[in-house]
């Protein structure tokens, strides 16, 4: 943590110029750019498209994000070209804390941020989950370094079914830590289950929430009941202060207004 | 460094456990967030500003943290009425309601929602980066003194944040103390832009926005300084407070109480660490302090 008193520190955003753009899956591509940030696993940025948006981002490397199209903002990054430049702040947030044997489990485009620990070789089992088949993420180079179990909601490739239907066969005392991103009720299943086998506390959850200033200052990524800034105190958060939380239950929009889930 | 009797303290028209406030714009979005700063020893907390119609805000970049300070244009993002429900949980709790409208009708209409949910009301007449709102009006005293009536006469401590982007900030401190403002707080963020040489345009989405944090500190020394010269209602200091020296500067300056905002990006427990150099047993009582810089 930074002391009071420590200067603060210009932090404009630094312009990167996109040098690579990799169709990974039919909606989400990664950009990688000229020049690396140094970060650790599970910190994000804030990527702004010039005359779009600034939103939060996972770092899937030193030098790329890993994008689904869901908004304005990631739709106009679709649009842009190697040689393109855009503006990247941070990374911010928090880490994950990194164990000995690691499981990872992952849905969708939530693979981006666990990426660099299965590279790192911390994941010792990675539990990957999509809609179907063609939306699996970094199959490949996952199962290049890591113990790769797949589940499709289609059974497309893999087990049919959300990414617990992976755990029974799974032996959860063999990990350290567990680590998580995903869409939120698939996060919220995977909280249920270590917390009735009572290992919440060493599992931890990427949150995604709304946010403007990505630095703990304007209030938006708050969580209930706790008041943890998502941004700053988070993205990655212990489980077992999310149990009695809005976590899985609603999330606050651009107007601080609560929407379900 | 002189220190400060602790004890409770009249803001305004509310009784605080001490000195130091959280500022309109951090934090205050959600009523968890107010209680988790009240609970790190704020000795009030001020709400993100709320208006008639809920609002999203700009689109970003909204924010960059600069050498000395902080450079933002949020855009007043709000969710309007359903905020009332928000802070319901702190009924009792110091909570101020900083509120916008573009007039007088609509900071009525906007502050009686806050009766009974909220200790106070504070008129953000200041903000610099939102069309039509803010210092859009609060650069006019006519308006000032207007909005400010509507909204004392419904009977709450009425709080008016000032901007410091006019000629003559009395002017407006004396139209918020005709209109029957119990405290004038200065000052909101001072009108700024950086630019990305990079992407060769304005680093916010806004183009303009707001400074705040130390670099605008002896900006807003000089304004509580020059309306404590001029008004007779309490002043509250905010801008770039970020050290129990600081806030005995801006005490000496004219300010009953301080708010702190910016500070809060280096160290989320701010109040608890300026309490721990700010006040003693043994200490001076704050009067003694305040407006002791003039004469």
């Amino acid at each position: 943590m930074t002391l009071w008193g420590a200067p603060m520190g210009d932090q404009v955003p630094r312009t990167v110029t996109i040098t690579g753009i990799r169709q990974e899956t039919p909606t989400i591509r990664s950009f990688s750019f000229d020049s690396p940030f140094e970060f650790a696993a599970g910190q994000f940025v804030m990527v702004w498209v010039p005359g779009v948006d600034e939103v939060p981002m996972a770092l899937s490397s030193a030098n790329s994000i890993t994008v689904q199209k869901v908004g304005d903002a990631t739709t106009a990054l679709f649009s842009l070209n190697t040689s393109d430049r855009i503006g990247i702040r941070g990374p911010f947030g928090n880490g994950f804390f990194q164990g000995e044997k690691m499981l990872a489990i992952a849905g969708g485009v939530g693979a981006a941020p666990l990426l660099p620990l299965a590279r790192g070789d911390r994941a010792m089992t990675f539990l990957l989950g999509a809609r179907t088949e063609t939306e699996l993420l970094f199959v490949d180079q996952l199962d290049e370094c890591t113990d790769l179990q797949i589940a499709t909601d289609d059974g497309s490739l893999g087990v049919q079914g959300f990414v617990t239907a992976l755990f029974d066969d799974l032996n959860f005392g063999a990990y350290d830590r567990i680590v998580v991103c995903g869409p939120e009720l698939m996060m919220r299943a995977v909280l249920g289950k270590v917390a009735e086998i009572g290992i919440e506390h060493r599992t931890e959850f990427t949150l995604h929430r709304y946010m403007k200033c990505g630095v703990g200052l304007c209030g938006s990524c708050c969580i209930d009941p706790s008041g943890l800034r998502v941004c700053r105190d988070g993205p990655v958060i212990s489980g077992d202060l999310l149990i009695k939380s809005e976590f899985g239950q609603y999330m606050r929009d651009a107007s601080g207004r609560k929407q379900k889930i | 460094m002189v220190s400060i009797r602790p004890g409770p303290v009249n803001v305004g028209g509310i009784q605080t456990p001490n000195h130091l406030l959280l500022a309109a714009g951090i934090l205050g979005t959600t009523g968890a967030s107010l209680a988790r700063m009240l609970s790190y020893g704020a000795g009030a907390v001020v709400t993100k500003s709320i208006g008639p119609e809920p609002k999203d805000g700009h689109a970003g970049p909204c924010l960059a943290i600069l050498d000395d300070g902080v450079l933002n244009a949020m855009g007043l993002p709000n969710p309007s009425k359903d905020f009332v429900e928000e802070i319901s949980p702190l009924k009792g709790k110091p909570v101020i309601a900083s509120i916008y409208g573009g007039n007088p009708e609509e900071f009525a209409m906007v502050a009686e929602w806050f009766r009974g949910s909220a200790a106070a009301i504070e008129l953000n007449l200041s903000c610099p980066h939102a069309e039509g709102y803010g210092a859009a009006v609060g650069s006019d005293p006519h308006l000032v003194e207007a909005c400010t009536l509507a909204v004392s006469r419904l009977g709450m401590p009425t709080w008016v944040k000032l901007t410091p982007n006019v000629t003559d900030i009395t002017a407006i401190g004396k139209a918020a103390e005709r209109g029957g403002a119990s405290a004038i707080v200065a000052i909101n963020t001072v009108k700024a832009m950086r630019i990305s040489t990079g992407l060769r345009r304005p680093v916010l989405g806004n183009r303009y926005g707001g400074l705040s944090g130390k670099a605008i500190f002896p900006v807003a020394v000089r304004c509580v300084y020059e309306l404590y010269e001029s008004c007779h209602i309490p002043i509250i200091g905010c801008g770039g407070v970020s050290s129990a020296d600081n806030v005995l500067e801006m005490m000496m300056a004219g300010a009953v109480a301080v708010e702190i905002g910016s500070a809060v990006y280096s160290d989320v427990r701010v109040f608890e660490t300026i309490a721990r150099t700010l006040y003693a047993d043994d200490g001076v009582p704050a009067h003694d302090l305040v407006g002791c810089a003039h004469g």
